[in-house]
């Protein structure tokens, strides 16, 4: 039996008029990749803060066994004295720094008032080597992509000396390929170096495929620990623990939902890049959606799909787009937002907080953000009107909130989703383009959005999915467009697609070009 | 339901209850003085200006915390052009006819405004940068102006038609007796503060909303109604109700509507919430950028007929640090720095406080640097202040 690093003792931590963590427990041994799973807002990422000090000692109860010994972390820099190290989901690089000076910030290397950037860029070559990272220190943060940006957190980790290790959604916006390398890379440290990790996840299968202990989080106490060693861990098993129910089926089946006749149809459709205009990316695309229907656009991150939707929804991404649309079988040209909105057509953004809600604004106002004019008279907003829409939508959706006027930058990922779904939906468009719906949520909120998908469908209208995530494209789609590298490569039905299919239609197209 | 408590409506209006608690101080401190009809009446008339330019640079800072520092130079540079269109000067010989000076300042108005969204809008340029070239050329240009037109370098002998209409009072009657007309509009206004806030409630109550309970409305409306009352009955018994004050309460009810009420003040703080997120609901994040600054001149040209009209005169140092004044109203008036969110009472508020400050201290002889220092210090309380609470709400 391995040496246990870190052991947190009946973990209890309130914040005003929240139980936030309540008697939590958690043991991790040298040397062992452990998971957190749990619903958004189980309390996984408040249990790290308190292990981490950024709530310092004081602050909760219940005591941190480092190491043999009790530890009384004020600040962040205590903890990582100690070499536990978290890596946040938001990644915190400066995009203008290169690699190396990221990599040491804080941690400069060098006497006391002077940097000696010889060993600076020596040192973080050093630790690139370490990660599989092939680019030279040197390299600005903004010219390498977000998986590489990743890695260079880790390497950033590892140069602080760290033997613990946790990382917080590492793979949340990376795409199928990078998340792979990065568990890999997990397994590699654990296997060369003895890390010791925790990893915090809502992707079940890298959980699985990763984690030597499993432990669910759920309602701010810790509700078991699964041992991938003395039992088979599979995604339903996990699933079970954290929402305390069996999920029997993921995707909830639509039932008896005609398919109607061909709502939008987008031909020939090429954009080039808005900065680098030689470049395409969407290239010669063409694609249709049935009312009643709901088309999964699988890609890899880059693939064009994002830049695909946005250049369809009033041409908001590229330039010189070329192709026609069809919006039931007329021909149209939609030059802003405003017209695409107009014509029907709603596009649900990926990023929610970066360009899809307003923060610092109420429920209510995002609402009916996107649909102003119909609770409005001559330009006089109707107060009463837009309260009663944003409390139908609110029940509509079962939004957890305690009133529409809760500021949307107080509610949790999957909440927030759905009050960007209540904006598209309140606007009444034909055409729905959900751009990862349900990136970044719990399984129990996925469920929900799925249903209300399912709802959408049946209310006749057309529902396009952009998904990173395979089971969902084919758990949800009736009809399933593979992009690769800004051009379709394949269609099939959903009941024809596997997981394995799907990949061999990207790689295929991959070794073609 | 109804979650109505003592301590929000004390945390909401908390600057309110410091502008009253200073103003009683001041009071007290000038053993009265503070609070004649003569100062009372000054109070207004030379913060006038700071009310109609805050509340352009408000739709301004609603749209992303963006400013206008061009707004001083360009009332001096009014000024200057309405002086030479209105009195016989060495550059124009004839004076115009009033209507044709007031159209001219609103053409020039809008010619300025619209280059100036121009740039900031379609050309991305950013607003500071933009405004910072029109503070240095106005000022020039303005001065220059005046310099060629007048010997003095400084334009008055504006006729009466154009006084009467930016100064001045309604009905003047000696300073012995009291105004009957200011009495009569300050209980018109008085009773509709009162009929607005009942007829809301029961507006709210027939629909099923939640409402305040009555005593606190009640309480509520008599009290603003009696600090009108009592502005109105120092006004009368100094000549009568101000034009000036007409003009601001125009100005301050049209932009309080717009911003609270309409869709396009929704427009205005969604760009300032969050720009992208904007543009992707259909707002034309452009056209607002380009509306906030014609806004901003067109205020800026009835701010500079309302200063000119007030001396008398347009000068080269008419308008000095103007911007600065509407910026610091918005900021202690609550207006966020970042864009998003703000009101016009919240600015009218600011701009009284600071006011009232300046006022207050200057009946005291305090020397002019003592007060830019308190000036300054009540700028960073009122943003600490807004930070601090803002991180408190959000503990909770």
């Amino acid at each position: 039996m391995a040496k246990v690093l870190l052991e947190m003792k009946s973990i209890t931590k309130t914040f005003p008029g929240v139980k936030a963590l309540d008697n939590v427990n958690l043991q991790v041994e040298e040397g062992e990749i452990h998971a957190l799973v749990g619903e958004n807002g189980a309390g996984k990422s408040t249990l790290m803060n308190v292990l981490s000090g950024i709530y310092p000692y004081g602050t909760y109860e219940g005591d941190i066994v480092y190491d043999g010994e009790v530890c009384e972390f004020h600040k962040i820099k205590d903890s990582e004295k100690k070499g536990i190290v978290i890596i946040h989901q938001e990644l915190a690089l400066i995009p203008y720094m290169t690699i190396g000076e990221n990599m040491f910030l804080g941690n400069e290397q060098g006497s006391k008032w002077c940097i000696d950037w010889n060993k600076t860029y020596a040192e973080a070559d050093k630790y690139l080597a370490m990660v599989g990272l092939t680019d030279s220190s040197k390299t600005l943060i903004k010219d390498i992509g977000t998986g590489k940006q990743q890695l260079v957190e880790i390497a950033k980790a590892l140069a602080k000396n760290a033997r613990l290790l946790i990382l917080d959604e590492p793979t949340s916006s990376l795409n199928e390929t990078d998340s792979r390398a990065l568990l890999d890379l997990m397994k590699k440290l654990q296997k060369e170096q003895g890390m010791t990790m925790i990893i915090i996840s809502h992707k079940l299968n890298e959980v699985s495929y990763v984690a030597d202990k499993i432990t669910v989080v759920r309602d701010g106490s810790t509700i078991e620990t699964m041992d991938a060693k003395t039992e088979e861990i599979s995604e339903a098993r996990i699933i079970k623990g954290m929402v305390g129910r069996e999920i029997t089926d993921r995707f909830p089946k639509r039932h008896d939902v005609p398919i109607g006749d061909v709502m939008m149809q987008v031909k020939h459709w090429t954009v080039f890049h808005p900065e680098f205009a030689e470049r395409k990316v969407v290239d010669d695309v063409s694609i249709n959606v049935r009312s009643g229907e709901v088309v999964g656009i699988y890609g890899l991150m880059g693939a064009g799909r994002t830049e695909l939707a946005m250049s369809i929804f009033g041409r908001s991404y590229g330039i010189g787009i070329s192709g026609t649309l069809e919006l039931k079988g007329k021909n149209v040209v939609l030059r802003s937002p405003k017209q695409a909105i107009e014509a029907g057509i709603a596009y649900v953004t990926e990023d929610r907080k970066g360009n899809g809600l307003v923060l610092s604004n109420s429920i209510k106002t995002n609402t009916t953000l996107a649909n102003l004019k119909a609770i409005s008279n001559a330009t006089f907003i109707d107060k009463d009107k837009e309260y009663l829409v944003a409390e139908e939508y609110r029940e509509k959706l079962k939004t957890k909130t305690p009133s529409v006027e809760q500021l949307v930058g107080n509610l949790s990922g999957g909440n927030q989703q759905k009050v960007l779904l209540a904006k598209w939906m309140f606007a009444n468009p034909d055409v729905l383009i959900l751009d990862e719906p349900t990136r970044g949520i719990d399984v129990g909120a996925k469920y929900e959005i799925y249903c209300i998908i399912n709802d959408l469908a049946k209310a006749g209208k057309s529902v396009i999915m952009i998904s990173s995530e395979l089971p969902e494209v084919i758990g949800m789609s009736d009809r399933i467009y593979i992009m690769n590298q800004a051009r379709i490569v394949g269609e099939m039905k959903a009941s024809d697609a596997t997981q394995e299919n799907i990949m061999a239609c990207i790689v295929k197209s991959g070794s073609e070009a | 339901m109804n979650n109505f408590s003592i301590k929000d409506v004390l945390k909401k209006n908390v600057m309110a209850i410091a502008l009253l608690v200073i103003y009683v101080f001041f009071t007290i401190m000038t053993g009265g003085n503070m609070f004649t009809s003569s100062n009372v009446a000054s109070l207004i008339d030379q913060n006038a200006y700071v009310f109609i330019l805050g509340t352009g640079m408000l739709m301004c800072m609603l749209t992303g915390g963006n400013i206008d520092l061009s707004v001083g130079s360009f009332v001096c540079f009014m000024g200057a052009i309405v002086g030479i269109f209105s009195v016989e000067n060495k550059i124009i010989h004839s004076a115009a006819s009033v209507p044709a000076v007031l159209l001219i300042a609103i053409a020039v108005g809008l010619a300025y405004g619209a280059l100036l969204g121009f740039l900031i809008a379609y050309m991305r340029i950013p607003p500071w940068i933009a405004t910072l070239a029109g503070y240095l050329a106005f000022r020039g240009l303005g001065t220059q102006i005046l310099i060629t037109a007048s010997e003095t370098s400084a334009i008055s002998n504006f006729p009466d038609g154009f006084l009467k209409i930016f100064s001045g009072k309604i009905f003047e009657s000696g300073y012995d007796t009291m105004n009957i007309p200011c009495i009569v509009l300050g209980v018109l206004g008085a009773g509709a503060v009162i009929v607005l806030n009942l007829m809301g409630r029961a507006k709210k109550i027939k629909k099923g909303y939640s409402a305040d309970p009555l005593w606190f409305v009640i309480l509520k409306s008599v009290l603003i109604a009696a600090i009108i009352m009592v502005i109105a009955v120092q006004l009368s018994w100094d000549g009568g109700l101000p034009v000036v004050v007409l003009w601001i309460i125009a100005i301050l009810v049209i932009y309080g509507i717009i911003t609270e009420k309409t869709t396009i003040g929704r427009h205005f703080t969604t760009v300032g919430g969050n720009a992208e997120t904007a543009r992707l609901s259909g707002i034309n994040n452009k056209l607002v950028m380009f509306c906030a600054y014609l806004n901003m001149a067109l205020l800026t040209v009835l701010a500079s007929l309302i200063v000119t009209a007030r001396f008398g005169s347009a000068n080269a140092f008419a308008g000095q640090n103007f911007e600065l004044d509407a910026i610091a109203a918005c900021i202690v008036g609550g207006v966020s720095a970042y864009g998003g969110s703000g009101t016009v009472v919240g600015m009218v508020i600011g701009a009284a406080l600071i006011g009232v400050i300046n006022q207050g201290m200057s009946l005291m002889s305090i020397d002019q640097d003592t007060i830019k220092i308190v000036k300054g210090l009540v700028l960073l309380a009122a943003v600490v202040f807004e930070i601090v609470s803002k991180k408190g709400n959000k503990k909770q």
